[in-house]
């Protein structure tokens, strides 16, 4: 099956700050892909280089044969019409009701009749389980329904690409395999690519098709979910199974020893 | 309907809406600071006249007061407080809670969707507040000086006719708040968008849309006025 987003030799610097190096991907079409890694390796910044947030300094990422970075301010917008992102924590708008988050990029970008749009809304809360909430505001809402909501929201336009940010942060078990779930199945229904950027291994391997992890800005590892279960390379090893020391050191490097710390000879 | 009318329907909706959470919404404030100042106008402005014998002219002294200085610098002052923090606390929150973002990514100008508005509604409202805390205040002169002192009601009121000029007074005091709401809308907003997304930066910004709005107010004042009434 043919790619949908190819990632070819990127790398991005915050200032002199390498945060990814040479990275290379390729997501193809209909597949739900997770990118992985510890907290601060460059996920988030993969993303939104995906999403033409930012420009890589070097390398470039292909979205359905388009260079993104190199898209002028109307190809961009044209671009991300066919994207859907869900933020962490849902990103609603807090001065709209469920029903106008989830309509609102329907009355942004299409001409629609409000009927109508009433009915696609009622399809998508149905579709993510929260057809009873539609007059509800964001604050009423609990942290696993507003991630809900926010993801009906993202696919509210049918979009090719889905970006999720961290879709399983600060979720209970209940929500977190509700979420998982959906992604996988609308990402099914709607015959579109996912990319999951997430640092919760259990859940993501139950519903994604290949998986990338990231480390210290390179790919340190990829595979399918069972690849990735039976992997012995340590990096690999110490995140699948959440071990406190390995590659991944405990300590945060310091300049002196604990000894000179505490001011005792040995 | 063409798409061009659908933006406009749904722009103009947008300003309908910012025009009441920052316009209608500071209504209270503005009136009920506007009559206060001008109570206090009457008050002083009458024992100062006395001293002149002139108490016939309080209805020109307060009216000339607030028309030309104190109702489109103190309504500015007021709706930088109340309406300008708004706008910058609102929008910093949004960036902070990536609603700012989640627009972008879903291909909606922020520009257009949320500082457009805003920055209509905060130039059309600051005028007609402004003109609203002047008639306050004229009404707060009048209960003061006449129904409460006893100054001669037609004198106050032919006096006030006789000494304000519409087009020296009146529209050089909506053209000042006019200039006023450009400032401090444009500083509320971009305080907001350039909050860094935590909470002390939020309450940073909404602290300098504050000080910065009210400098410029002031300072903007002084210009205009040496322009405006230099020999007058």
């Amino acid at each position: 099956m043919s790619a949908l987003v190819e990632i070819n030799d990127v790398n991005f610097s915050y200032d002199q700050r390498a945060i990814l190096k040479g990275i290379n991907m390729s997501f193809g079409k209909g597949k739900v892909i997770a990118v992985m890694g510890g907290s601060g390796c460059g996920k988030t910044t993969l993303l939104r280089l995906i999403g033409g947030a930012l420009k890589p300094t070097r390398g470039a990422i292909k979205i359905d044969g388009q260079t993104i970075h190199e898209l002028d301010d109307r190809g961009l917008y044209e671009m991300r019409r066919k994207m859907g992102v869900l933020f962490q924590f849902g990103a609603l708008f807090t001065d709209m009701s469920v029903f106008d988050n989830v309509a609102f990029q329907m009355r942004e970008h299409t001409n629609l009749p409000e009927d109508i749009i009433h009915d696609l809304v009622m399809l998508k809360l149905h579709a993510v389980g929260l057809r009873g909430t539609h007059d509800l505001m964001p604050a009423e809402l609990s942290g696993g329904m507003a991630r809900r909501v926010a993801l009906a929201r993202t696919v509210a336009l049918d979009p090719m690409l889905i970006l999720y940010d961290e879709p399983f942060a600060g979720l209970d078990p209940i929500s977190l395999s509700v979420v998982g779930q959906l992604i996988r199945r609308l990402n099914d229904a709607l015959g579109a690519t996912s990319v999951v950027v997430t640092h919760d291994v259990q859940e993501s391997l139950k519903i994604v098709d290949y998986v990338y992890f990231i480390a210290d800005g390179v790919i340190v590892a990829e595979g399918t979910p069972d690849a990735i279960r039976a992997s012995d390379k340590p990096f690999v090893h110490q995140f699948v199974h959440g071990e406190m020391d390995g590659p991944i050191p405990f300590h945060y490097p310091g300049t002196t020893s604990y000894a000179q710390d505490l001011k005792v000879s040995v | 309907m063409s798409d061009a009318y659908c933006q406009e329907f749904a722009c103009s909706n947008l300003v309908v809406k910012e025009l009441f959470a920052s316009g209608v919404m500071s209504l209270i404030i503005i009136g009920v600071a506007g009559m206060f100042v001008g109570m206090v106008l009457g008050l002083q402005g009458f024992e100062t006249l006395k001293r002149y014998g002139s108490e016939s002219a309080l209805g020109s002294l307060v009216a000339l007061s607030l028309v030309r200085e104190l109702g489109p610098v103190l309504a500015a002052l007021l709706f930088a407080s109340r309406a300008g923090s708004a706008m910058t606390a609102e929008i910093g929150l949004m960036k902070a809670t990536e609603q700012i973002a989640a627009m972008e990514m879903m291909a909606v100008s922020p520009i257009a969707r949320v500082v457009a508005p805003r920055f209509w509604a905060g130039v059309i409202s600051m005028p007609l507040l402004a003109a609203i805390f002047s008639a306050m205040g004229v009404f707060g002169g009048y209960v003061v000086g006449v129904v409460l002192i006893g100054v001669d009601e037609g004198s106050f009121w032919s006096q006030m006719q006789a000494t304000v000029d519409f087009q020296a007074d009146i529209m050089n005091g909506v053209i000042k708040s006019f200039v006023f709401g450009f400032a401090v809308t444009v500083i509320a907003l971009f305080e907001g968008f350039d909050a860094p997304p935590t909470a002390e930066g939020v309450s940073g910004a909404t602290t300098r849309t504050v000080v910065q709005s009210s400098l410029a107010i002031l300072m903007l004042d002084v210009i205009l006025t040496a322009f405006m009434f230099r020999g007058a």
